[in-house]
């Protein structure tokens, strides 16, 4: 009996923690963030998945979910995109000067059932777990994961029309603006989730370029109860900040928890 | 009565500095490189608060026969992050073609463009060179504006610039 009931903890704890921690840092990593001149100007940016960053020998992040905002907030088409076996690639042209937002936004389910008595596991999107989940499936516990990722390039002078907040899921408010960031100095940004401020998020910051190095190095700060959090970069590189926050606020039908992640590359230029 | 006296007292600061000379000569060094381009280079008076007070010159590639020669600016990072970015290159009495190694002097006086507005103070004449394939350097000189007397003040490069000097006169 008392196995039974110690069992049955088990499988209510395990049903809440969510499927997988992402094993991988995925990321974006853009040619150029700062750039001067008007005539076909263009950067390329890398989208991948890897354990060191930035390095692409792991696998590549589809792309069917890129959405490109322009300084005037409208749509830029990617050009040249191509995935292959361990990166994709795009080119994003910047015809008008300004602040160039690249995300690639990700909307998935995970699940967990059981079926003939064995434990199953299913990720994808929500339009197919009705016809990929047998229907003689028991324990089915659905998970929303919503992820975003970013990178900001600017041509000319940064302005802030394409920073504003989208309102749903992780996201970064930029206080110091995203491509005027240098080493020794603080910038400031605000977490939000759903648009609203997300206080107590811990921050994962870690400086590309971990291949030569041998110690990660990387910081962890945490939101105040603004949602706001500070960091004085040590030094110049391309850095990448990772936040994820679970709740209940799942917006998928059938899904009770959700884990919403943001991760952000940004380049840190010398004083 | 006292807010007429501070006021009067801060149009008294902001008095632009007319009657005053100052002459930077700025040294491009010969160096030898397997890969070697002529910097560029950008000269400007900051103001304590980090802000560009004045901006003085800028040699880049011009007459880039691609029109690339703006792509580059960017890497006078300091100048851009303060002042490149908002501005429209060429830019008339401003710009102007990268040069060879040697002394190379420009000249300013207080009516000129760069300087009738600039407010009496404390600044630093920055010096800020970026080579192609090459590297970056950043020089400053302390000066006070309009000076009071003849001074001549000066800063040495270690890579991408030699000396710097700057001659202020009332």
């Amino acid at each position: 009996m008392k196995s039974i009931i110690r069992t049955a903890v088990v499988l209510a704890l395990s049903a809440v923690v969510p499927v997988a921690a992402h094993a991988h840092k995925a990321w974006l990593l853009p040619s150029s963030t700062v750039l001067s001149g008007t005539d076909d100007l263009a950067v390329t940016i890398d989208a991948a998945a890897s354990n060191d960053l930035f390095y692409f020998d792991h696998r590549p992040l589809q792309l069917d979910s890129l959405v490109v905002t322009a300084p005037d907030g409208s749509k830029v088409a990617a050009e040249n995109a191509s995935t292959g076996k361990y990166r994709s690639t795009f080119d994003v042209p910047l015809k008008a000067p300004g602040t160039y937002r690249v995300a690639l936004v990700m909307d998935n389910l995970f699940a967990t059932y059981k079926d003939g008595g064995k434990e199953k596991r299913w990720r994808g999107k929500k339009e197919n777990i009705a016809k990929e989940i047998p229907a003689s499936a028991t324990d089915l516990v659905v998970t929303q994961s919503t992820r975003r990722l970013e990178t900001f390039v600017t041509a000319g002078a940064p302005d802030e029309a394409a920073l504003k907040p989208i309102g749903a899921g992780l996201e970064l408010e930029p206080v110091t603006h995203p491509n005027d960031l240098v080493e020794k100095s603080e910038a400031e940004f605000k977490l939000l989730l759903d648009g609203k401020p997300a206080p107590g998020v811990k921050i994962e910051i870690v400086r590309g370029g971990i291949r030569y190095r041998n110690q990660l190095g990387d910081a962890t700060v945490t939101t105040d109860a603004n949602g706001v959090f500070k960091y004085t970069w040590p030094e110049p590189g391309m850095y990448w900040l990772e936040a994820s926050v679970e709740d209940d606020k799942a917006t998928v039908e059938g899904a009770k928890q959700r884990r919403a992640g943001y991760a952000v590359t940004l380049e840190v230029l010398p004083e | 009565m006292r807010i007429l006296f501070s006021f009067g007292l801060t149009g008294l600061m902001a008095a632009p500095a007319l009657a005053a000379d100052m002459e930077i000569s700025i040294e491009v060094p010969k160096l030898d490189v397997a890969e070697y381009h002529k910097p560029y280079v950008a000269v400007w008076l900051e103001g304590p608060d980090k802000k560009v007070a004045a901006n003085l010159a800028v040699w880049y590639d011009i007459a880039n026969p691609k029109k690339e020669g703006d792509k580059w600016l960017k890497d006078l990072r300091q100048w851009w992050r303060r002042a490149g970015r908002e501005l429209k290159v060429p830019a008339d009495g401003l710009t102007s073609a990268t040069r060879a190694p040697g002394g190379h002097t420009v000249k300013f006086d207080g009516t000129s463009a760069a300087l009738k507005d600039l407010s009496a103070g404390q600044y630093e004449l920055v010096v800020e060179a970026a080579r192609e394939v090459g590297g970056r350097e950043v020089l400053r000189i302390p000066l006070q504006w309009p000076p009071k007397e003849g001074t001549a003040l000066s800063a040495k490069g270690e890579h991408e610039l030699g000396s710097v000097a700057v001659n202020v006169k009332p």
